[in-house]
């Protein structure tokens, strides 16, 4: 089935699709070709023996009883094979169609790579598409709407100057009446890390800032949190193609973080702002590497209780399975530090399979699901997979430690009627640790 | 600002006060901050159940409120915290906590000598700043991006001026953001606009702005440049000319435009925080010339030395540069006019000139202990925690504060107490 049977409307795509000319398609597509894409693409466009290796890799392929249209390789001949073979002269519905498939049918998962003999990286050419569509203004509404936030706000969500430290002051409060003397600290110059969340975290899920601060107090943490924008680490405008709003986002974290100089960014559980902060953002501003290191939870989570500084007092019952966010784990190479912290604080553990570099996406990653409820399906439908290993563990609970994880397999775990309940490590740590301080 | 010549520049050492004195009664005593002459320790000290005041020097305000937060001395000496008391927000100035409260203040912000004070304020879901106590009397849906200019006699802000549906995206990128200079919005709409920023003289406004979702450019007071770029940053005015410079990214390549020109042309990988000299001669960045590796160029030449990362270019008035290159954030060096001092520290802040240019000084940090270093010599001394330093006016003498086992010491010194 190609995509002319599965188009789904969206206000983004058709208020872009409408307003442009082949002229315009052909111009762009040129222009973006000679001056922002060089020999990797060329190579990749060069050596694809469209053996369909990469099928079986993705996660959309599997769910959709192996439509060749959602293999990495099929969605690329739909999109950028189709647009190089026409030099860019399409019409806007074949815009409109790139748009649906790079924004809604790839996660930018790269696990396609792995199983690719040549290493074709189908998430960048699908990036290239998106470039484009941004481009060409088609974008899908709502991560539209999330980009403009991040241009206007320096936060995906619209949350305003005073909303960001109020909330933290209320989640302060809150957690003085179990720790009477925690503090999350504002603004203070030359902590030992800066703690960046996603805006998610300050709008509808405060609960993990309580966490997190119950977590460092607990700890003897030395952290702060910035008083000012760039206090959030997620970047919807590296999903949306818009690398000039992306740089922007990532330029006010880093520079936020050197002027409160603190030795390094400790971040939530998130897997994509990871990779915003870690690898792409940093690198379209000029920096070889983070300017400043660059911690994901799990690993610092590793660290407090390596050191013993934070104990647990008793396990969550398990078993638990784990889901590894493919942007810290193949991205990172967390896999065994995630199983060491969850081994630490869970009573056993039942894999995945396949996991580790190699597990299935969530389907809510690459943007996915910031793309809105008109593709909230597309989401379902295109990871039966991962709901299949999910109820093959037969255990109860899993544990994601990533935002959008949670979201594409709450999800899942709804549709499929799994009955499972998804955790993140905070939860568990927070829930089942020795708390000192505490009254 | 206080008067520098008439502070204590008498070579010696004075312990100012014990920062754990306020602690009887307190259940805890927050981070200490110093007042810039040396002469004051103070901390937010927690005095009960949400009940918080500020301590200085051992004795605490008499004022006592349910929160405090973000507690800074301004230039001229002044103590300042944003307080909150029955769900109202203010700002207290030395225990006198300004008339008028808001549903919440923010971001307290000083003239350049001390004397106006404002800070960023939301009243019923409409922002604006406030200064001295009164706040704008046109309030916006939104604004950011602040900025008040040298002299306090104006502030400014990105704002909001049409309202937004729920992911209304035909309205904002039709634009619906300007900049409000105090008070009162520029007619001009944009889809983005962003970092106002005052003239020498606190008259004009530039700012950097989004024509549309790809077209990046300036406005100086509401009038925007005719040239586009694919992205620029903050402009900034230069205090002897007037003229308007803004790095503009031009094919992939970041350069200097001065006055919707290209004057240091599109080269180079980064180029950002454009500094002057007060008489206008000299324009230093940090800029890459080549992708992972930064550095300063003064007048569009780049050092040669390089580094990963490069931050906090600091400009002395005779035209020397210094700034701080790190390795990611890890073994600090001070580079003073392209020439790498030998120290590497675990953290640096930014060089401080004294007034000719002939000497600087910089806080460090190596192993948790903080310092002063000047002229790449050390300060014999280190600290639990310490603060950046002051020169005397004649550059003669370097004022050190720094805080040992609780302990907050005034030092002043002669170049001859740092060791190579
Ligand atoms: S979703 Fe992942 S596996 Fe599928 S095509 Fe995209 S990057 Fe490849
Ligand atoms: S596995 Fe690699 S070479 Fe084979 S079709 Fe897929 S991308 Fe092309």
């Amino acid at each position: 089935m190609g995509i002319e049977q599965r188009r789904i409307d969206d206000a983004g795509l058709a208020r872009g699709m409408a307003a442009l000319t082949p002229e315009k398609i052909a111009k762009t597509f040129q222009a973006l070709i000679a001056g922002e894409c060089g020999a990797r693409l060329r190579t990749y466009v060069e050596t694809c023996m469209r053996c369909g290796m990469c099928g079986p890799a993705c996660h959309y392929f599997l769910s959709h009883d192996g439509d060749p249209s959602y293999a990495p390789v099929g969605k690329v001949s739909e999109t950028m094979w189709k647009l190089l073979k026409a030099d860019g002269k399409v019409d806007p519905r074949v815009i409109g169609d790139c748009a649906q498939i790079a924004y809604t049918e790839c996660n930018l998962c790269r696990r396609c790579m792995h199983y690719c003999p040549l290493g074709i990286d189908t998430a960048y050419i699908i990036s290239v598409v998106r470039r484009l569509c941004h481009k060409l203004g088609v974008t899908p509404m709502y991560i539209q709407d999330t980009a403009h936030s991040h241009s206007a706000t320096l936060n995906q969500m619209w949350v305003k100057d005073d909303e960001w430290t109020d909330s933290l002051q209320w989640q302060e409060d809150e957690a003085r009446s179990e720790f009477p003397d925690l503090r999350i600290p504002l603004e203070m110059e030359g902590a030992d890390f800066m703690y960046s969340v996603i805006a998610p975290e300050p709008k509808f899920r405060t609960q993990l800032i309580y966490q997190a601060a119950a977590i460092f107090h607990t700890a003897g943490c030395n952290w702060t949190m910035p008083g000012t924008p760039g206090w959030d680490n997620s970047n919807m405008a590296m999903f949306s193609g818009d690398a000039e709003i992306m740089g922007r986002v990532e330029r006010y974290h880093f520079e936020t973080a050197q002027r409160l100089r603190v030795k390094r960014i400790v971040m939530g559980e998130c897997g994509h702002a990871f990779r915003a902060v870690y690898d792409v953002g940093n690198r379209w501003l000029g920096w070889k590497m983070h300017p400043v290191p660059v911690v994901h939870s799990i690993e610092f989570f590793w660290e407090l209780l390596d050191q013993g500084k934070i104990r647990m007092a008793s396990k969550y019952p398990g078993p638990v399975t784990i889901h590894d966010p493919c942007n810290v784990i193949r991205g990172r190479g967390l896999m065994d530090k995630l199983r060491e912290v969850v081994n630490h604080i869970c009573d056993g553990v039942v894999e995945m399979s396949p996991n580790r570099e190699h597990n299935l996406c969530c389907c809510a990653g690459g943007g996915v699901i910031n793309c809105g409820p008109p593709f909230k399906n597309v989401r379902i439908v295109g990871n039966k997979a991962k709901a299949d290993q999910l109820k093959a563990t037969g255990v109860q609970t899993c544990i994601a430690p990533c935002h959008n994880c949670h979201g594409g397999l709450e999800d899942i775990i709804h549709h499929y009627k799994l009955g499972m309940k998804l955790k993140f490590l905070g939860d568990i740590i927070y829930e089942h640790m020795e708390k000192p301080g505490a009254v | 600002m206080q008067n520098k010549a008439s502070w204590d520049w008498e070579p010696g050492s004075r312990v100012i006060a014990d920062t754990r004195d306020c602690s009887g009664g307190a259940e805890w005593i927050e981070e200490p901050y110093v007042s810039p002459d040396g002469e004051r320790v103070a901390a937010v000290a927690c005095v009960g159940e949400a009940q918080f005041t500020l301590c200085a020097n051992g004795q605490p305000w008499e004022n006592v409120f349910d929160k405090i937060w973000y507690p800074r001395f301004s230039p001229d000496g002044r103590l300042t915290a944003i307080v909150q008391s029955d769900g109202e927000w203010t700002l207290a100035v030395d225990d006198a906590p300004w008339e008028q409260t808001f549903a919440y203040l923010w971001g307290t912000r000083f003239s350049r000598d001390g004397s106006i004070i404002a800070a960023s304020i939301q009243q019923d879901g409409e922002y604006g700043l406030a200064v001295d106590g009164e706040p704008w009397e046109g309030l916006f849906e939104n604004a950011t991006d602040f900025a008040l200019s040298d002299d306090g006699s104006a502030g400014a802000a990105s704002v909001q001026v049409k309202s937004l549906g729920q992911a209304d995206i035909a309205t904002f990128q039709q634009g619906v953001y300007s900049i409000a200079v105090n008070g009162e919005a520029w007619d001009a709409v944009f889809v983005n606009a962003w970092n106002p920023s005052f003239d020498a003289a606190g008259k004009r406004v530039a700012a950097a702005l989004r024509h549309s979702l790809y077209e990046y450019g300036v406005a100086v007071d509401g009038v925007p440049w005719k040239s586009r770029f694919g992205s620029v940053w903050e402009p900034v005015f230069n205090p002897a000319t007037g003229e308007v410079n803004a790095p503009g990214r031009v094919q992939g390549k970041w350069g200097l435009a001065v006055d919707d020109q290209m004057a240091w042309p599109a080269r180079y990988a980064q180029l950002w925080h454009v500094a002057f000299t007060p008489d206008g001669k000299t324009t230093a960045a940090i800029v890459a010339p080549e992708f992972g590796s930064f550095t300063v160029a003064v007048n569009d030449r780049p050092w040669e030395a390089t580094f990963p990362v490069v931050t906090d270019l600091a400009l002395a008035k005779n035209g020397r540069a210094a700034c701080l290159g790190s390795d990611c954030n890890k073994n600090f060096a001070i580079c003073v006019d392209g020439r790498t001092w030998s120290g590497r520290y675990d953290m640096a802040w930014t060089p401080v000139f004294s007034d000719d240019g002939a000497n600087v000084a910089v806080l460090v940090e190596k192993q948790g202990k903080r310092t002063v270093v000047l002229n790449d010599k050390v300060y014999r001394e280190w600290f639990d925690t310490a603060f950046p330093p002051v020169f005397s006016p004649d550059g003669g003498k370097v004022l050190i504060r720094g805080i040992s086992g609780g302990k907050f010491m005034r030092i002043v010194v002669t170049p001859d107490a740092f060791h190579a």
